[in-house]
């Protein structure tokens, strides 16, 4: 009865974001639109081919829209505003708008040249790529399931925040829903006057599910701690306490000029009260673990892939400049400088090591285990 | 196994207990069915068993409730969990994590149970709720009748002996039902589980009790027997018990099965009789529309005069939802004075029709025409004097902090006289005070306020989407008289529903869904006979005779 549809072991989510932030960095190392073109493409090709169906990992279109907002705002502010860029090649003349005195270095309008353009171009295609590199982690990684790797202390906090997320979702089909309730009783369901009147009765909406939601959980042993000695208890309140104050006095101490010696070393032992304190907490948790994903041999893989995109360009970016950043002053064709380009294709391993994402059942009312078809009525002999 | 003993409750700012003088037990691997009509404190109960009344919702508990030994005084719900597995009215509202697996196993990580048990129960449940194929599928892509059957998985993974259960079928088709309760007397049967569940619905549930408590009134102690006793003093009954007290059978039938064989000499009395109509017929004379309002006759509806005979007219719909065909080439008229039920499974695209005759839902294809217009090109103030909605949830309609408050909105917003829905509400609920928050009514009053509000503007289409969920069966007969006075005096009516009694009761025609087509569109009787999914019991009980309500037989035998 183990159905085909079963979960293959899917790979750890934080190799996932390791990945997606190798391909992110790599990304920051070069403006060659070339490269980030192929990094773009590779991570999008991972995406489609190893995305799940699932609501989470819709946000990479979201993600891809931002990205494109950021490129073409980019842009505009180029094109307004002017570009630092020296440039010979004038595409076109805008009206400039006589500032006042005090506003002097800030330009509006003038000349466009093509260097300040491409310029602007391969800036915010940087961006863009480290955005989408971004998206492309949300959509693969199970944020729940990255929640599942959190220290025990931290759990219950996250499954709160895991919680809180899911709401936003419901806040909308709250919204949708209570509009569409405004035409029925006839008045208009657009505008902001229509937005602000159903506010209260979404609000009231969502407290009701989060209070039915706390019961369900209470219920379910949300909550359900172990006996501890007390000295633990009192052990970890403080570790934990001293830890964070420890915390706070270093990076004051860091940060400010006077207390450049002892910054650092207060810092540092902050951290480590705060990660025992921590560490202690979780033995008040008595949760286990059901399946958890284990960073196995594919995982590491995913992960060095990534990191190998990473290191590769930052080694290029030391060896070979002028490669990875195209000169727009003269303005020449970028290049597609080779062995950089061979190492982020080095990204498009984990669609190698990965299964397939399953393909859910079309359909809300998937077959169920009662619609197994009749069986075959046996052939009858001629008597 | 559960043990009351002399429990009341009274919450906090409340005159008096909710329920008082609790006292019974329910032995190791009984099923026992809680009953009574609406606001009676069933819920409380149930939340005492798990811990929730009083620690969670607040309240004085006086008297003791224990569990597998354990008082729950001393014990908050998360001390309980090992013991006890609770599942809501909404499973959605259950669910914290967002696959079946995980969700199957949140529970047991909570218990704190080792990896390899935890492992093996989640197998083990897969396979006693058939839900092994869905394993790994999004919980919100379910079918209601998927979620409930996770939901109450959820809670069996920690090995619960005691479940307990609130109106696990109210919002569930036929045949979802029966998949639910036939995994819970799997459970009750081969586990031992101890089941206290409480339903609206008995005449889906009465069968498998093994004991049924009735809580007769507010504050009234609880009467504990045999399911055939106490639903002979029962105020709330199904219809097949009612049969039973009109034909003088003792002790009662339960089941279709019971009644049936003993309903050989009715069907003999009856054969002679003939079936009087569940609802008058639709007055084969058109019946008379709606005086015109004012706006009207200044915006003449360019269709009115194109499909006179028809209340809506449906041509070739097809609706799009995403990726999902919702409806595909529905065919569908309903005249004037006319009453339809819509039914079919959770999912089948019944609230997508009811909501593109409305206009919330633009067709793909096709046409549709409600009142004389095109629903989703009309401008919503206009719509509301053509086709009125009561949603799923009424409560989507009530914006206002009082009763008065939201009568008023109804008359602006219709343009009716000032008092029109207040005077409607008078008729329909009486005795609601003005100064009552709309939240503090109960389901059936809330309901009855939402229908005042739409039918101000007195629509000549009125469409009810599921109105009978949670609502106990004297709120029921309550809204099966308004609406079939709504019928007689020309409003065309369609609603969607599970409950099979309910359309037995007041359609005409019912029509099917399946899958967004229809695949029945015919007279009750017929349609209903047809098929034993959607036949009331009655008809199962006088078939192949076309009786459809014990109210037909009584008129019949009188």
């Amino acid at each position: 009865m183990a159905g085909s549809t079963g979960r293959a072991a899917p790979l750890h989510p934080g190799a996932w974001w390791l990945w997606a932030l190798g391909l992110g960095t790599a990304a920051t190392r070069t403006t060659n639109p070339l490269l980030l073109a192929l990094l773009l493409a590779v991570s999008a090709y991972v995406v489609t081919a190893r995305r799940p169906d699932a609501p989470w990992a819709r946000s990479y279109g979201a993600f891809v829209k931002l990205a494109l907002a950021v490129l073409v705002i980019r842009l505009v502010f180029a094109v307004v505003l002017g570009s630092p860029i020296p440039g010979t090649h004038v595409l076109v003349t805008l009206p400039e708008v006589p500032l006042p005195d005090w506003a002097q270095g800030i330009r509006l309008g003038g000349r466009v040249t093509a260097e300040g353009l491409a310029f602007a171009l391969y800036d915010g295609l940087k961006l863009a790529a480290l955005l989408v590199c971004v998206g492309a982690a949300n959509a693969l990684a199970n944020p729940s399931r990255l929640l599942k790797s959190l220290p025990a202390a931290l759990y219950e906090t996250g499954v709160a925040v895991v919680v809180a997320l899911t709401f936003a979702p419901h806040l909308i089909a709250d919204v949708h829903r209570l509009r569409a309730a405004r035409r029925l009783r006839g008045r208009p369901d657009q505008g902001l006057r229509g937005l602000l009147h159903v506010g209260l009765p979404v609000l009231e909406g969502a407290l009701e599910r989060s209070v039915a939601l706390a019961a369900a959980m209470d219920c379910r042993g949300y909550g359900r701690a172990a006996e501890v000695p007390a000295a633990v208890r009192r052990t970890t309140a403080a570790l934990t306490l001293g830890g964070l104050l420890g915390v706070c006095a270093g990076t004051y101490g860091v940060l400010t000029a006077e207390g450049g010696a002892y910054g650092l070393p207060v810092l540092a032992a902050g951290v480590a009260a705060a990660l025992a304190g921590l560490w202690l907490g979780g033995r008040r948790s008595v949760r286990t673990r059901y399946r958890p994903d284990r960073w196995d041999a594919r995982a590491w893989l995913v992960a060095g892939s990534g990191a190998a995109v990473a290191a590769l360009l930052v080694l290029a970016g030391a060896r070979d400049p002028a490669g990875l950043h195209p000169g727009v002053v003269p303005l020449v064709a970028p290049a597609l400088p080779l062995w950089p380009a061979a190492a982020c294709l080095l990204g498009l391993l984990p669609v190698l090591v990965t299964p397939a994402p399953d393909t859910p059942v079309a359909g809300p009312a998937g077959p169920g285990p009662d619609s197994v078809p009749d069986p075959e009525p046996a052939v009858r002999k001629p008597s | 196994m559960i043990r009351f003993e002399d429990v009341s409750v009274t919450y906090d700012g409340a005159a008096g207990p909710t329920v008082r003088g609790v006292d019974f037990e329910v032995p190791e691997g009984e099923l026992v069915l809680l009953v009574g009509p609406s606001g009676v404190g069933k819920s409380t109960v149930l939340g005492a068993v798990s811990g929730l009344v009083p620690h969670f919702t607040g309240g004085t508990l006086s008297g003791r409730v224990t569990v597998a030994g354990r008082d729950t005084r001393t014990h908050k719900p998360r001390e309980l969990a090992d013991v006890v597995g609770t599942v809501g009215q909404d499973p959605l509202s259950h669910f914290v994590t967002d696959t079946v697996e995980d969700e199957l196993a949140y529970g047991m990580e909570s218990l704190g149970l080792p990896p390899q048990v935890m492992r093996r129960r989640v197998e083990e449940t897969l396979d006693l709720l058939g839900l092994a194929p869905l394993r790994g599928r999004p919980i919100a892509t379910l079918s209601g009748g998927q979620q409930q059957r996770v939901a109450i998985g959820s809670v069996l993974t920690a090995h619960p002996r005691v479940l307990v259960l609130d109106e696990p079928t109210s919002a569930l088709d036929p045949a979802a039902a029966e998949e639910v309760l036939a995994v819970l007397q799997r459970l009750v049967h081969d586990l031992g589980t101890t089941v206290l569940m409480a339903e609206h619905r008995l005449e889906r549930v009465v069968q498998y009790a093994d004991r049924v408590v009735l809580l007769a009134g507010p504050g009234a102690a609880p009467v504990l027997g045999p399911p055939a006793e106490v639903m002979a003093v029962s105020p709330v009954r199904p219809p097949v018990v009612e049969l039973g007290a009109l034909a003088g059978w003792t002790p009662l039938p339960l089941t279709v099965r019971d009644a049936r064989r003993r309903a050989a000499p009715l069907r003999d009395r009856l054969a002679h009789l003939s079936v009087p109509d569940p609802a008058p017929a639709p007055a084969a004379l058109p019946a008379p529309r709606p005086a015109p309002t004012s706006r009207w006759r200044r915006r003449p509806a360019s269709g009115a005069e194109a499909a006179p005979g028809y209340a809506a007219e449906v041509r070739g719909l097809a609706v799009r939802r995403g990726r999902v065909q919702a409806l595909r080439q529905v065919d569908l008229t309903v005249s004037a004075g006319e009453t339809i039920a819509l039914m079919g499974r959770n999912g089948a695209g019944k609230s997508t029709l009811l909501g593109a005759l409305v206009g919330l839902v633009e067709p793909a294809a096709g046409s549709v025409r409600a009142g004389g217009a095109v629903p989703h090109r009309t401008p919503p103030r206009d719509l509301v004097r053509r086709v009125g909605l009561v949603p799923q949830e009424p409560r989507d309609l009530l914006y206002a902090d009082t009763v008065a408050a939201e009568c008023r909105a109804a008359d602006e917003d219709a343009d009716a006289a000032p008092g029109t829905c207040r005077a409607l509400l008078a008729e329909l609920l009486p005795g609601v005070g003005d100064d009552t928050h709309p939240r503090d009514l109960s389901e059936g009053q809330r309901l009855t306020l939402a229908l005042a509000v739409v039918l101000t503007a007195r629509p000549p289409l009125l469409l009810l989407d599921e109105p009978t969920r949670g609502l106990d069966y004297a709120a029921k007969h309550r809204l099966v008289a308004h609406l079939r006075s709504l019928a007689a005096r020309g409003h065309a009516i369609v609603l969607a529903t599970h409950d099979v009694e309910l359309a037995a009761e007041l359609a005409h025609r019912v029509v099917l869904l399946a899958d967004g087509e229809v695949i029945a569109d015919g007279p009750t009787a017929e349609v209903a006979v047809a098929s034993p999914a959607f036949a009331p019991q009655v008809a199962k009980v006088l078939a192949p005779q076309q009786w459809l309500t014990v109210a037909q037989v009584r008129k019949a035998l009188a």
